[in-house]
């Protein structure tokens, strides 16, 4: 039997293969969360605390719970347990109970008629509050004498890298103080639920969500009821970036469900969204940089605090990220990390694209062109002098093994095409929309001056330190209209970033058929893990390639057996029309997939704690108008260690998205906090990049396969964000001279030459509880 | 909440007469902004957006915008005032300069209403009519603070006039983002050679927009010592001091969108180069 004169299959592994949710996402026919309904459904509400710290002495429901169309509203007493929930640390109940720790904690919860109605019942609870001074600076909260946020104390995590000799000594030495502000991931749907009461006690949630299981665990524990009771389907996700991955109305529509056994939808508007989700941590780091005259580093010493705000959520694996990762991806024989993440009475941060891996390099990329500096050497020839080779050791002592290639991607990152130099004085008409400032006409030229800098980053693909992860895939080969389909169906979310794509992809190049239908993700199949860690082409799509295999074996089993073809196709080859009476029945396959085993961290952080690293190079040119300081991103170009790319299409949307929030954060993004409180918490003062602030990306996708990896393809999606910032600051700092130790870059900074100073003393390395105010 | 789209002048202001408790919508850009922050619940609505009286510009030596323009159309079409146009360019998306017009702009009267600088510069009129007839009200007269304009809830804006001032005018518009941003500062200058006028007034640095007359008559002397209808040279002492001049006229708050100390600072900077570039044109 011959397959010659078949066509090829289209969209295999390799391909820029558009994705099956694209069109109805561009043609505004996706459903999202938010547009999720039901027939005779309620709309729920979220009172929050206008307070950053205060004790609650009374609440009042009576006036909410009589009004009109008012079905039901819930306070803490009536939770139905105090179990309390959180991604790692078990800290917050779903409405606050006596005590709130941040401006925005839920208290109450309604569910009414129409969200109007929701609205007004809000209003209407009347809740007394003792209020409390907040504790607001995450340094101020280490200290001892601070009032304690949580009963355990103020430390959420406490991680400390020692690597060699923690005392070296090196003929150069450069230090100094940074500052990351809070980002908001801003996602474009906001969240979003509806919860169906079930006839055996049990609800139904459709949610927009990164991991359905783990919120399935800390929505039964907290409800009381079994986990097979709760069920989970995953609705339209409009966007993510780590904001996901935490609980923020789940529970809340559940009770309210559960409560008024009515169908209930909320869905947050912007504003609540920046309420409702957890942020990007602020961070304060005090650094130190060792180097030979040569330019051989030395040491790399550092202590890192970062603000964890009123609850937990993933603080301690961001703590533990950015200490791991701290030093950056060069050779440091020697090094003392210590990272500190803190309680205070900011809202809580949790994940967001780059996970601690952002504030870090930021921080250390600006150290190796200061220490450049102070050598007198070129910044990019100190980085590939020091880069991270195969085989190096990381400063948690854990050897880099499938590739390092970080000398190759600065060099070639340097190599790559530059922009067209910049317009300089223009008389008469020009395109503004190419200028700082843009069509607001600030300039025309005067005062623009141009700088070019690089920065390289890494950090961890998938879960670390012992962590169990898995994710499972169920593909069932079956016939229709006389054709092969290949169904799949896992729980990874697809947020935007093309899982189900990758999913299609693989499933076609493995079982040689054309139509492969992902299935929308619920809780019927076992955890296929969080859409985070850039793991999930590594984990669930190996776990659609594992089913697939498994699916394929069969089929070659059936085949003998019926004698019915001498073959199985091989990869990229279309199944035979003759297989498709073989799938009486069908064949269907469920495998668990996990990534070879890491371990755990001890009271030095010396263990191989990372299944594999992800690497990256960005080129920042700017333009800056140095009497306004205004900046305009001209060009940023970028080498990726991509390991393979199974769309290159979608490897190069992750770098621009990545590389957008990167910018976000280098020049505007930032969650304005004044005594815990949010003073942004919109997109008209929240600004995040536009078309005209994005620059074209020059994207360099370099493919070292990593042995472990589907088709050797590592993670993509947040090495873009971890070294796109230090890139562009660096480029500014290039063009303006000034030192600029904090991101976002402020036009007072840049113009007033003004640096961010925390008022507290700190030996670089030293535990961050031993900081002394100045 | 009753909605009545009016498509003749009279039948509007008839029901603004009728129910002075009557929301006037336009573009809608800024209204159901507050609508959707629950920031405001109008009793009855008055769709203004179809009158074609409110419609209608005429240009010459006397300009007349009619209240119910919409940016893109003035783009497209000509607003008799450079300045005005540059301002026009930088509102908002291309969606927003699609709805919105600049009587709403006039309606709302924020500090940051980016087309207000420049009816300033422009010593322009604001046209009021309610049923009762009409008011000519100067923009330094019409706007008496942040979102607090002297019209009355029976009238409408219907247009705007000023005496085409030449070509020597421009608009300049401080923000942190590229596009799609709210002046952080603003400034509108006028030289109006014919008339020997000077207009400079801020914008986003005060309760108001804030004209800068000691700013306005340095500009005069040194249009008066080159020659009103000859290039000006600008030294450098002089674009100091005339940034001194502008920044000291400003009023200016630190608030999340930037600093008092930057806004003076920007202010004067972004005013010695509109001077440079109207004065060697
Ligand atoms: C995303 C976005 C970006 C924006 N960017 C900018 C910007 O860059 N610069 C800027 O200046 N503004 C900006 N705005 C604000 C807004 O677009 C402008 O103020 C616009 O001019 C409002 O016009 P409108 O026709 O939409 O007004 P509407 O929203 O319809 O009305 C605004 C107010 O004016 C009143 N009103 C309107 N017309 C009349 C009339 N004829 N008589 C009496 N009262 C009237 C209304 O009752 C209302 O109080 C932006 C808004 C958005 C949503």
């Amino acid at each position: 039997m011959t397959v010659a004169a078949r066509p090829r299959l289209r969209g295999v592994v390799g391909e820029s293969a558009p994705r099956s949710d694209a069109p109805p996402k561009t043609q505004g026919a996706f459903a999202y969360a938010s547009d999720l309904a039901r027939e005779g459904m309620l709309h729920g509400a979220t009172l929050r605390s206008p307070h950053p710290r205060a004790r609650i002495a009374r609440i009042d429901v009576e006036a909410a719970r009589a009004l009109p169309g008012v079905a039901a509203v819930l306070t803490a007493a009536d939770l139905p347990t105090k179990v309390k929930f959180g991604l790692m640390k078990l800290d917050q109940l779903p409405l606050a109970d006596g005590r709130v720790r941040y401006a925005g904690e839920p208290v109450a919860i309604v569910a009414a008629e129409d969200p109007e109605r929701a609205r007004e019942a809000v209003r209407a609870v009347r809740v007394e509050y003792e209020v409390l001074p907040a504790v607001t600076d995450p340094v101020a909260a280490l200290h001892p004498d601070a009032p304690r946020l949580h009963d355990d104390g103020n430390v959420i995590e406490d991680v400390r890298v020692v690597h060699g000799d923690p005392d070296a000594r090196a003929d150069v030495v450069v230090e100094d103080e940074y500052e990351v502000a809070m980002q908001d991931q801003a996602p474009l749907g906001p969240e979003a639920g509806l919860a169906i009461p079930d006839p055996d006690g049990g609800v139904t949630l459709h949610v927009a969500t990164q991991w359905l299981h783990e919120d399935l665990r800390q929505i039964a524990a907290c409800l009381g009821l079994p986990e097979r009771k709760v069920r989970l389907v995953l609705a339209g996700v409009g966007g993510a970036f780590g904001a996901r991955e935490d609980v923020t109305l789940q529970i809340h529509v559940c009770l309210l469900a559960l409560a008024t056994r009515r169908p209930v939808r909320i869905v947050y508007g912007r504003e609540e969204s920046f309420h409702g989700h957890v942020h990007r941590h602020a961070a304060r780091l005090w650094y130190a940089h060792g180097a030979t005259r040569d330019g051989d580093l030395v040491f790399v010493r550092a202590s890192i605090v970062l603000d964890g705000g009123g609850y937990a959520s993933s603080s301690s694996a961001v703590v533990a990220n950015a200490a791991c990762f701290g030093a950056g991806p060069y050779r440091v024989p020697n090094a003392l990390i210590h990272a500190v993440g803190a309680y205070t009475n900011n809202p809580p941060a949790g994940a967001m694209r780059g996970f601690g891996a952002v504030q870090s390099c930021f921080a250390y990329e600006a150290q190796m062109d200061r220490l450049a500096a102070a050598l007198g050497m070129d910044p990019v020839a100190l980085r590939g002098r020091n880069a991270l080779r195969d085989g190096d050791r990381i400063v948690t002592g854990q050897a880099v093994e499938g590739s390092a290639p970080v000398a190759d991607l600065i060099r070639r990152c340097a190599a790559l095409p530059p922009p067209a130099p910049p317009p300089g004085l223009i008389a008469g008409e020009v395109d503004l929309t190419a200028l700082p400032g843009g069509v607001g006409n600030v300039t025309r030229g005067e005062g623009v001056r141009r700088g070019t800098a690089l920065a390289v980053g890494f950090k961890n693909a998938c879960y670390s330190h012992a962590f169990d992860d898995f994710s499972t895939a169920r593909v069932r080969l079956v016939r229709e209209r006389g054709e092969p389909v290949a169904y799949v169906l896992t729980a990874a979310a697809e947020v935007g970033q093309g899982i189900v794509g990758v999913c299609e992809q693989i499933a076609r190049t493995e079982l040689g058929v054309q139509r492969v239908v992902v299935e929308t993700p619920d809780t019927s199949i076992g955890s296929a893990g969080s859409s985070s860690a850039s793991r999930q082409t590594w984990m669930t799509g190996g776990a659609v390639l594992a089913a697939c295999r498994e699916v394929k074996a069969e089929l070659a089993r059936r085949a003998e057996a019926h004698d019915r073809v001498r073959r199985t196709p091989r990869d990229g080859e279309p199944v035979d029309v003759d297989l498709a009476p073989l799938l009486d029945p069908p064949i269907e396959r469920t495998v668990t997939h996990r990534h070879r085993p890491t371990e755990p961290r001890d009271a030095t952080t010396q263990n191989a704690g990372h299944v594999a690293f992800l690497f990256a190079a960005h080129r920042a040119t700017v333009d800056v108008d140095v009497e306004t300081g205004i900046v305009k991103v001209v060009q940023v170009a970028t080498s990726q260690d991509v390991g393979k790319a199974i769309n290159p299409l979608a490897v190069v949307g992750q770098l621009e998205g990545g590389i957008a929030q990167g910018l976000g954060l280098a020049v505007m993004e930032e969650v304005r906090l004044q005594g815990g409180l949010m003073r942004n918490a919109s997109f008209t003062d929240y600004l995040l990049p536009t078309t005209l602030d994005m620059p074209p990306v020059v994207c360099d996708l370099v493919e070292h396969p990593h042995p472990d990896a589907p088709y050797g393809a590592k993670g993509v999606g947040e090495p873009p964000t971890i070294s796109s910032t230090p890139a562009i600051v660096a480029a500014i700092r290039a063009a303006t001279g000034r030192e600029l130790n904090r991101v976002p870059v402020r036009p007072d900074d840049i113009v007033f030459g003004t640096a961010a100073r925390s008022g507290w003393r700190m030996r670089p390395g030293a535990d961050p509880r031993t900081a002394v105010r100045m | 909440m009753p909605v009545l789209i009016a498509r003749r002048l009279d039948e509007a202001l008839d029901e603004l007469a009728a129910h002075p408790d009557t929301t006037v919508l336009a573009g809608g850009t800024d209204l159901m902004v507050e609508l959707n922050f629950g920031r405001a619940r109008p009793a009855r609505v008055l769709a203004v957006d179809r009158i074609d009286e409110l419609r209608q510009s005429a240009g010459g030596s006397r300009v007349r915008l009619g209240a119910a323009v919409t940016y893109a159309r003035l783009l497209r079409d000509g607003a008799g005032s450079r300045a005005l146009e540059e301002a026009a360019r930088t509102v908002g998306s291309p969606q927003i300069r699609g709805a919105g017009t600049v009587g709403g702009n006039l309606g709302t009267c924020s500090p940051a209403g980016d087309t207000l600088p420049v009816l300033a510069a422009l010593d322009a009129v604001v046209v009021l009519r309610s049923a009762r007839g009409e008011r000519r009200v100067p923009f330094a007269e019409f706007m008496t603070g942040p979102k607090r304009s002297v019209r009355r809830s029976d009238e409408l804006i219907v247009a705007a006039e000023w005496d085409d001032a030449g070509p020597a005018q421009t608009f300049v518009k401080v923000g942190t983002r590229n596009a799609m941003v709210i002046a952080v500062a603003s400034l509108a200058m006028v030289i109006d050679r014919a008339r020997r006028r000077v207009g400079i007034a801020l914008g986003s640095c005060g309760p108001t927009i804030l004209r800068a007359p000691d700013a306005e008559r340095f500009v005069r002397v040194l249009c008066d010592e080159a020659g009103w209808d000859r290039p000006l040279r600008l030294s450098e002492a002089e674009r100091t001091e005339l940034g001194r001049l502008v920044s000291a006229a400003a009023r200016p708050i630190d608030d999340v969108r930037g600093t008092s100390a930057y806004r003076r600072h920007v202010l004067g900077v972004i005013a010695g180069r509109a001077l440079a570039r109207l004065g060697a044109a």
